[in-house]
């Protein structure tokens, strides 16, 4: 067995080796192994949101026309080390009337939820947490963990923004989340699978679900947006409004938690894109060498992260109840609609060969776009020459 | 005494603990919060019994939509979560005698109950559960009818819904 080629195992082996060398039980020494092993997944993906805070600001800083961290280090690199030493050092403060037990678990749990969805990110062909079977329900599930955190966090505070903000990211995820599990049964349809390890070795082995369902992986990115709570649907923040939602009393590292926590969520789901949509671990030589394949997921990961900052910082906040509507009487509908088509005619084109199965189902998302946007500008005109009588009535 | 067993003894100490709980808490919110627990609880229940689907579902359906419901409506209605005054009535001896009765009956069918002592059947290496789960909804022969009973009975409570709900002109 080859370091190289199969990492995970290897490394198992030998420390499997060395524990019982040392007089352990075989299984101890596998729960220790498993227990370093999670340390060590956990660590990756901390590690990895330390420097995600560095890419948020000068990303964002490129949008607004500033230059962004540039004092420390190279480009500013190491901006993120004092950023994350300000945050240990700051005071912890508790509000006077809170709930103390609840208002401290809800930044543990806000991160909890996300590092829950590491278990099941495939970061290469043999190097994942957990190959699970309802990896795509798992993923919805640990979406209401996050939901719970931000509830808890809103009403432990004792504060009516806290409280506010809370209210409006749980409306929002709950009806958001609709048009996301319509839009994960595309990649089971086509896979016939629930697990995100047999969805991306399907897509090396065939085609990107890209180029077969472009409108499910808008659709996806959408819906993703509005269950990260970012712009334009960071109503749960709403500076102007309530000040920063629920987690306006938390400070320090508490706060911290929660922002690490978003923006691992981003990185996230911007790598669940990847993973569903555009092949995963996927490219040249990253089925030989796994390392390669953890190289191009993180690319494609931070390709997803970039458009959803892109649109955050781009895209001004939208009204609530513009957002609710846009929800429920176009997202979630048009997501069923291409759900329905697509069950239609995979099961037709799939015997024909790979050259007319991908533009049949390419033709189909077109098909559906195509009328959707015909019914969305007769609905305008209508409503436009409503709106045009009315005027003219109240003119005369 | 192997990890599953230890496992399995840390979830019931949770669903029994948090359970209780949930009835002796007089912040309604925290009662919601331990239910929560206590069906969490439950998902790892399931898991250990490698019935994968059905502990996500717990999550999804019972934490991620219930749970969340619940917290709504208490916070929606109630203008202070305490509740105040006595949390049993004047016929708690009559109940806790039913409860011992209930009790002692399940328990002794229990220990008549021959599966007590046989472990679970490993299941087979590659069988796929969520896909026989699936292929048994829709199957003549297995569930198609209870399923699509079940869908018509959803989709009649989300029109009443929205017929409550409409502002009638």
């Amino acid at each position: 067995m080859n370091f190289w080629s199969d990492p995970i195992n290897t490394i198992y082996e030998s420390l499997m080796l060395t524990f019982t060398g040392w007089g352990l039980d075989g299984a101890l020494a596998q729960i220790i192994i498993y227990v370093l092993g999670i340390l060590i997944l956990i660590t990756f993906a901390m590690i990895i949101d330390i420097l995600l805070v560095w890419v948020e600001r000068k990303v964002v800083a490129r949008f607004q026309g500033r230059l962004g961290p540039n004092r420390i280090g190279p480009f500013g690199l190491f901006q993120p080390i004092p950023d994350v030493i300000k945050l240990i050092i700051k005071e912890d403060t508790t509000p006077a009337n809170a709930d103390k037990l609840v208002y401290n678990l809800a930044p543990v749990l806000s991160l909890g939820s996300v590092l829950f969805l590491w278990a099941i990110v495939p970061l290469a062909i043999n190097i994942y947490g957990v190959d699970l079977n309802v990896a795509l329900l798992y993923m919805v599930a640990t979406g209401a963990f996050g939901t719970l955190s931000i509830i808890m966090a809103g009403w432990s505070s004792n504060n009516k923004y806290a409280l506010l903000g809370a209210f409006r990211q749980v409306a929002a995820m709950i009806s958001f989340e609709i048009p996301m599990v319509v839009v994960l049964l595309i990649p089971a349809i086509i896979t016939g699978s629930l697990s995100m390890q047999t969805i991306t070795n399907f897509q090396t082995e065939n085609f990107w679900f890209f180029l077969v369902s472009p409108l499910g992986a808008l659709l996806f990115l959408i819906s993703a947006i509005a269950e990260l709570g970012r712009s334009p649907f960071d109503l749960n923040e709403g500076e102007s409004e309530i000040v920063s939602g629920y987690h306006i009393e938390y400070s320090g590292m508490k706060f911290g938690l929660f922002y690490a926590g978003e923006m691992l969520h981003a990185f996230t789901f911007g790598g669940l894109l990847s993973v569903l949509f555009f092949g995963g671990w996927h490219g040249p030589w990253s089925s030989e060498i796994p390392f390669l394949g953890v190289v191009y997921f993180c690319a494609k990961a931070l390709f997803g992260y970039w458009l959803i900052m892109w649109v955050k910082y781009t895209v001004p906040r939208i009204r609530i109840d513009h957002m609710l509507m846009f929800n429920w009487k176009f997202l979630t509908p048009v997501s069923f609609a291409l759900l329905i088509v697509t069950a239609l005619v995979h099961p037709l084109l799939r015997d024909a060969g790979n050259w007319i199965y991908v533009p049949g189902m390419f033709l189909s998302n077109v098909l559906v776009v195509w009328v959707t946007v015909e019914v969305l500008r007769s609905r305008s005109k209508k409503d436009r020459t409503v709106a045009e009588t009315v005027q003219a009535v109240a003119h005369h | 005494m192997d990890s599953t067993q230890l496992l399995f003894l840390f979830s019931s100490f949770l669903i029994v603990s948090s359970a209780v709980n949930v009835v002796s808490s007089k912040n309604l919110i925290h009662a919601a919060l331990w239910l929560i627990s206590t069906l969490f609880g439950v998902a790892i229940l399931f898991a250990i019994l490698e019935a994968g689907f059905l502990a996500v579902v717990q999550v999804v359906v019972y934490i991620g939509a219930i749970a969340i419901m619940f917290i709504f409506a208490v916070m929606l209605t109630r203008r202070e979560n305490l509740e105040s005054g006595s949390q049993v009535n004047k016929s708690w001896p009559f109940a806790l005698l039913l409860v011992v009765v209930i009790a002692a009956a399940i328990g002794s069918l229990m220990l008549k109950w021959d599966g007590m002592n046989t472990l679970p059947v490993q299941i087979a290496e590659g069988y796929d559960s969520v896909a026989s789960l699936g292929a048994a909804l829709i199957s003549p022969d297995a569930f198609v009818l209870p399923f699509e009973v079940a869908s018509v009975l959803l989709l009649a409570a989300l029109l009443g819904s929205v017929y409550v709900a409409m502002n009638k002109k």
